[in-house]
């Protein structure tokens, strides 16, 4: 065998015993726990913070708001679908929400969609309807009238 | 998702219906960068194999650039995937876990045997003896770094040549299919996801792998003829025309198989052909109908075609291939944008678009990017001057 050939045999030898060292004690005590990845990666994902903290946290403070939601037609909106996640709000109230006042935002699910159905969500033409007008100068977003 | 907090902020970007996690891409500009810089190497490494297998010997000055140039880029390659990883220093993983289960997790194994067992491997054969030379040229410090990269293997008998010549020879054989696959593998990890119809064809890793001939050999020109220039040396006028001859040749294959793959789906026009048509006619016009085709492939093929019929003067000729280099190479850089970008940019519910837009200021993907393709042309300087190829005693094949 050519000593080309056989220093490069040692060579290799070397870098795949290193490979199989760095296996060895860089494999993550997790692989394969459950399947070809890191079981605790599952546990990393549920602890990391929750951005959405649901409307019962919202209703804590601003209870009028949500009583008058729930005897509207967007009792199963959630809060922060309109007003972003609340998660810094709540920490600090001095941390506004958003509050969404252009129609743009109401023709998201209000505007005429073939493929929604209009028994769920109402819809309409936002310039026959209104001419232009803000949909929230006529209907209070927390309890909508038809 | 982390661009994006609120609905009401990523509705901006919208149009139309889509899920909520099509909204920002997951794939930026560093995932574009990946495919492209891969199919620089590769496209460098076949262009040295058209050389050494095909015994082509108008293209012997650009043999050992062209594979400094393809171990240049390839040291670099994974870096853009590397840096667009939330947990970057996890990277490792890959290597020490592997399993069949994801086409992905095969990457660093292809990455490794192209490295170890190819690049590496071709280029040590081809300059060990030159490396013993220069060990015993130079002294001091230089002298022990030649003899380090030779394994201290200082023979330089004939026999010892030949056995170089004979071993490089084989690993160029087996160098070449490692080159398709290496780059064909990449089409596959687009051409795989059934779900996203832009990306979902059998073609995919065809059209990678011959884009990506295009795009090495493009490059190998560029560097071939500026290398040329800085060393004050006349450029082989015979090695450019004959590399820009396979340049032609296989632009014209690749453009004919991305034709293909259009006409098969625009004749198919099964149900997301009207999403896909609204995508290219829109979104990607610039991108696709100007740089992708115009600047990369109609630019080059007339003014290559034309040099064909009537030859133009020398000097003419050397800034026109200048200028086809990067037209082609710039061309591919787009085809790769269309391929990452575009396909994120439709729902999969065929029924809206989201927006991308590299941002400059704030996000650190551009920058990245930029830094990933600048490196290998220092990586490669360093090379030319380690490994100068115009030094080399002329091999025996």
């Amino acid at each position: 065998m050519p000593i080309q050939v056989k220093r490069l045999l040692v060579v290799f030898a070397v870098f795949i015993g290193v490979m199989l060292g760095l296996k060895y004690f860089l494999t993550p005590e997790s692989w394969r726990e459950f399947g070809p990845y890191r079981g605790k990666a599952l546990t990393e994902i549920a602890d990391q913070e929750a951005k959405y903290v649901q409307m019962e946290t919202c209703a804590m403070c601003h209870d009028s708001i949500a009583d008058l939601k729930d005897q509207g037609l967007h009792i199963s909106i959630q809060c922060e679908i309109c007003h972003g996640p609340g998660y810094r709000h709540v920490e600090d109230e001095n941390i506004d929400m958003v509050i969404p006042e252009n129609s743009d935002f109401c023709m998201t699910c209000h505007a005429i969609n073939a493929a929604r159905s209009t028994s769920i969500i109402k819809q309409i033409d936002a310039i026959e309807h209104s001419e232009g007008e803000d949909c929230i100068s006529c209907h209070n977003p927390h309890e909508p009238w038809l | 998702m982390n661009k994006y907090e609120s609905l009401y902020e990523a509705l901006a970007n919208l149009d139309g219906y889509i899920y909520p996690n099509e909204i920002a891409l997951n794939w930026d500009l560093l995932i574009v960068m990946y495919p492209y810089i891969t199919g620089l190497v590769a496209g460098a490494f076949i262009l040295a194999s058209l050389n050494r297998v095909f015994a082509i010997k108008a293209l012997r000055p650009t043999y050992e650039i062209s594979l400094l140039t393809a171990l240049s880029f390839m040291l670099v390659a994974t870096m853009p995937l590397i840096t667009h990883l939330g947990q970057p220093w996890r990277f490792y993983e890959m290597l020490v876990t592997p399993h069949l289960t994801s086409a992905m997790a095969i990457f660093g194994f292809v990455y490794l045997w192209y490295l170890m067992v190819v690049l590496l491997l071709e280029i040590w054969f081809d300059y060990r003896y030159d490396m013993v030379i220069w060990s015993k040229q130079k002294k001091g410090f230089m002298s022990f770094v030649y003899k380090v990269l030779t394994l201290w293997v200082l023979d330089t008998s004939p026999q010892s040549r030949r056995t170089d010549e004979k071993i490089g020879y084989f690993i160029t054989v087996v160098g070449i299919p490692s080159a398709f696959l290496l780059h064909g593998y990449v089409g596959f990890i687009f051409g795989s996801i059934k779900a996203n119809p832009w990306w979902s064809t059998v073609m995919m890793p065809v059209i990678f792998l011959f884009s990506a001939m295009v795009s090495g050999i493009a490059l190998v020109m560029f560097i071939y003829m500026v290398v040329t220039y800085l060393r004050k040396q006349k450029i082989d006028m015979n090695t450019v025309d004959t590399i820009s001859k396979y340049l032609f040749y296989i632009l014209i294959i690749d453009f004919s198989l991305e034709s293909l793959d259009q006409i098969h789906r625009i004749y198919e026009a099964d149900e997301s052909f009207d999403i896909l048509k609204i995508l290219v006619h829109g979104k990607l016009f610039f991108t696709f109908f100007i740089m992708q085709i115009g600047v990369g492939v109609i630019i080059p093929l007339l003014t290559m075609g034309t040099m064909m019929i009537k030859k133009p003067r020398e000097k003419i000729r050397k800034i026109l291939y200048l200028i086809i280099s990067i037209c082609v190479l710039v061309g591919i850089f787009y085809m790769r944008w269309n391929v990452v970008i575009g396909g994120q940019l439709f729902s999969k519910s065929f029924y809206g678009f989201t927006s991308y837009k590299v941002d400059m200021i704030s996000g650190s993907g551009f920058w990245l990017s930029l830094l990933w393709f600048i490196i290998p042309f220092f990586i490669l300087a360093f090379l030319l001057w380690l490994l100068p190829p115009w030094k080399k005693k002329e091999s025996i094949h």
